[in-house]
């Protein structure tokens, strides 16, 4: 029975004979390299053609614009009639307003999980909020603006009775809550890889777990902690839904948060869903203003980057 | 011969440990804040939308009535959408993982393109938006149809697709790379037959996490002109569509305060797709996932 089996199979012989289409063969195999490289560089390509597009276009914009009054200009009309003004600071100071905002509610609560989760919380527990916090993270930035108008704002607007319906506050809140998850997340990764060798030395010594905590593992985590918030700032300065719904239209350099603001992706928004003529002044202005949070986002980005690489502790 | 107050000694252990004990509280309630803010989301939004989302609401298209109004082309147009997303992201990531987990030297170029990945995973989206608008909506002359859109939402979730990948091939272990070059395969049957069945789990349950981000994205869309108001579904892929975050966008800035509620039943649409999608890709990852 069993010997029947074999004979009815094609022999070893007669497979690689089969199969030694040899030329063929390596065709493919010099082939592939060369597609998957071609596959690859399309990434590259999505970043030169980022990069080339707002330079072009923000040349043309400057034709129209002197760069000058671009850069250090306080005042941001560009829909006036008569003497429309194009002066970014005010839409960097709304910018500012809502990212330092996020930044003061993120900061403390998201190393706050991260603390608990890493040192304090037992298995079960992590297993459980971990996943939620990943929930937190997934959640569309959309609802997250919706829920700023129509939750935050009133709720704010109890206690401080002056506060506009579009302000800063209640989606610098609600920035903060959205970028939470990622500052806890990768600062308990950053904590839990300290190793446990020197938890133990430190609770031999007769620490506490805080003393443990806060003169052990933070400082010995502190690249990691310090790049997560960075990255955290850089998604909070391209954040567009929240402050789009809830932060208004009104450009203003000040440092007041209970008013109408405008941030840089909100103005982009408000140009994009508007019916802003192709190849007027105002519509190379978003490309102006892309340009600006591009390089303010990859400044960020390349800090976090530096922090991490060069700071990185080994065990 | 006492060199230890006793005393002294008692006293400051049990403020230390008070200490440690009041900030073991705070932390906690650092971290309940997080959820106690998710629950209090997720009520809201289902008493304000629960009482919307009936069979019409699906059957309508957008309307200048909150009664009337319903979510049947966005729907749609985000199923469209994804029909473009999907194929598109996950052969461009696959295909970049590939080639950099398996082909690449170790040389400036391949260190160049990874360093160039983890850069584009921090571009805002809505600056993707103006990307899209240029090459595909202008250049390429696809108009604020779904292809535009579906090209623009690839190129924004590629990292992330890429980073899964590379993740999923790097944890298949060289052993079996080995025993199948020993038996006389060649490097791409390798990749094909060995490396990506195993690395398939990992592979997808990372792109279905990243087209669950392209499915609320709203920024990118906005900017390439996608439409609000549209009572047709798509016929191709040229077609002009609307998705659920636009829809979602669009009503949630009426100043009418039943709209409030249409927005709410939109959110809840969208996030029981996202529901189903993750439920997917949880399911990929406990059925399939495999260990050496």
């Amino acid at each position: 029975m069993a010997q029947k089996q074999v004979t009815d199979q094609p022999s070893v012989q007669e497979l690689i004979a089969k199969s030694s289409n040899k030329k063929q063969k390596q065709l493919v195999e010099k082939l592939i390299p060369i597609i998957l490289f071609i596959i690859a560089s399309i990434s590259v390509l999505t970043t030169i053609g980022i990069v080339l597009t707002l330079i072009v276009e923000t040349i043309i914009f400057f034709k129209d614009i002197p760069v000058l009054s671009f850069l250090f200009g306080t005042e941001w009309y560009p829909f006036a009639n008569k003497e429309p003004a194009f002066g970014i600071l005010p839409l960097i100071a709304g910018t500012l307003k809502v990212t330092i905002i996020a930044v003061i509610v993120a900061v403390p609560f998201g190393i706050g999980s991260a603390i608990f989760l890493s040192e304090y919380a037992s298995d079960t527990t992590r297993r459980i909020i971990k996943p939620i916090l990943e929930v937190l993270a997934g959640i569309p930035t959309i609802v997250y603006g919706f829920f700023a108008l129509t939750f935050v704002t009133p709720l704010l607007q109890q206690f401080i009775p002056d506060l506009k319906i579009f302000n800063a506050l209640s989606p610098g809140i609600v920035v903060g809550i959205m970028i939470l998850p990622m500052i806890a997340s990768l600062s308990e990764d950053a904590m839990s890889s300290v190793p446990n060798s020197i938890r133990e030395g430190a609770l031999a010594m007769g620490s506490t777990k805080l003393e443990v905590a806060l003169k052990v593992v933070v400082p010995a985590a502190l690249s990691g902690i310090v790049a997560s918030v960075v990255l955290a700032i850089s998604r909070a300065i391209g954040e567009t839904m929240i402050v789009s719904l809830a932060g208004g239209s009104t450009p203003k350099f000040d440092f007041d948060v209970t008013g109408s603001i405008q941030t840089m992706t909100a103005y982009i928004v408000q140009v994009s869903s508007g019916d802003a003529g192709y190849g007027t002044t105002i519509y190379y202005s978003i490309y102006s203003v892309g340009f600006t949070l591009f390089l303010f986002t990859l400044v960020m980005n390349l800090i976090a980057h530096a922090i991490s690489k060069k700071y990185r502790e080994e065990y | 011969m006492k060199y230890i107050n006793h005393e002294s000694v008692v006293k400051r252990m049990i403020s230390r440990l008070t200490i440690n004990k009041v900030f073991k509280v705070i932390f906690f309630f650092a971290t309940l804040f997080a959820l106690l803010t998710l629950a209090i989301l997720f009520y809201r939004i289902i008493t304000q939308g629960v009482g919307y989302l009936t069979p019409e609401f699906f059957q309508n298209f957008s309307s200048r009535f909150p009664a009337k109004a319903g979510i049947k082309a966005a729907l749609i147009g985000s199923i469209w959408l994804m029909f473009v997303v999907a194929p598109v992201s996950i052969i461009l990531g696959v295909g970049t993982a590939i080639y950099l987990e398996e082909y690449a030297k170790k040389n400036k170029l391949s260190d160049f393109i990874r360093m160039n990945i983890s850069n584009l995973a921090g571009v805002p989206s809505v600056v993707f938006g103006l990307l899209g608008l240029t090459i595909f909506v202008r250049a390429l002359s696809l108009g604020n149809s779904v292809l535009a859109a579906g090209f623009t939402m690839s190129l924004l979730i590629l990292p992330v697709i890429i980073v899964a990948s590379q993740e999923a091939i790097r944890a298949v272990p060289n052993d079996v790379r080995e025993a199948s070059y020993g038996m006389g395969a060649t490097k791409w049957q390798t990749v094909v037959k060995i490396v990506l069945p195993s690395a398939i789990p990992g592979i997808l349950t990372g792109a279905i996490l990243a087209l669950s981000r392209a499915v609320g994205e709203t920024a990118p869309l906005i900017v390439i002109g996608i439409p609000v108001i549209i009572q047709f579904l798509p016929t191709g892929l040229l077609s002009q569509f609307t998705a659920l975050p636009m829809q979602i966008y669009d009503w949630a800035k009426r100043p009418q305060q039943d709209f409030q509620f249409v927005a709410a039943a939109g959110i809840l649409v969208l996030m029981i797709f996202l529901l189903i999608m993750n439920s997917i890709a949880i399911f990929i990852r406990n059925k399939f996932s495999k260990r050496y």
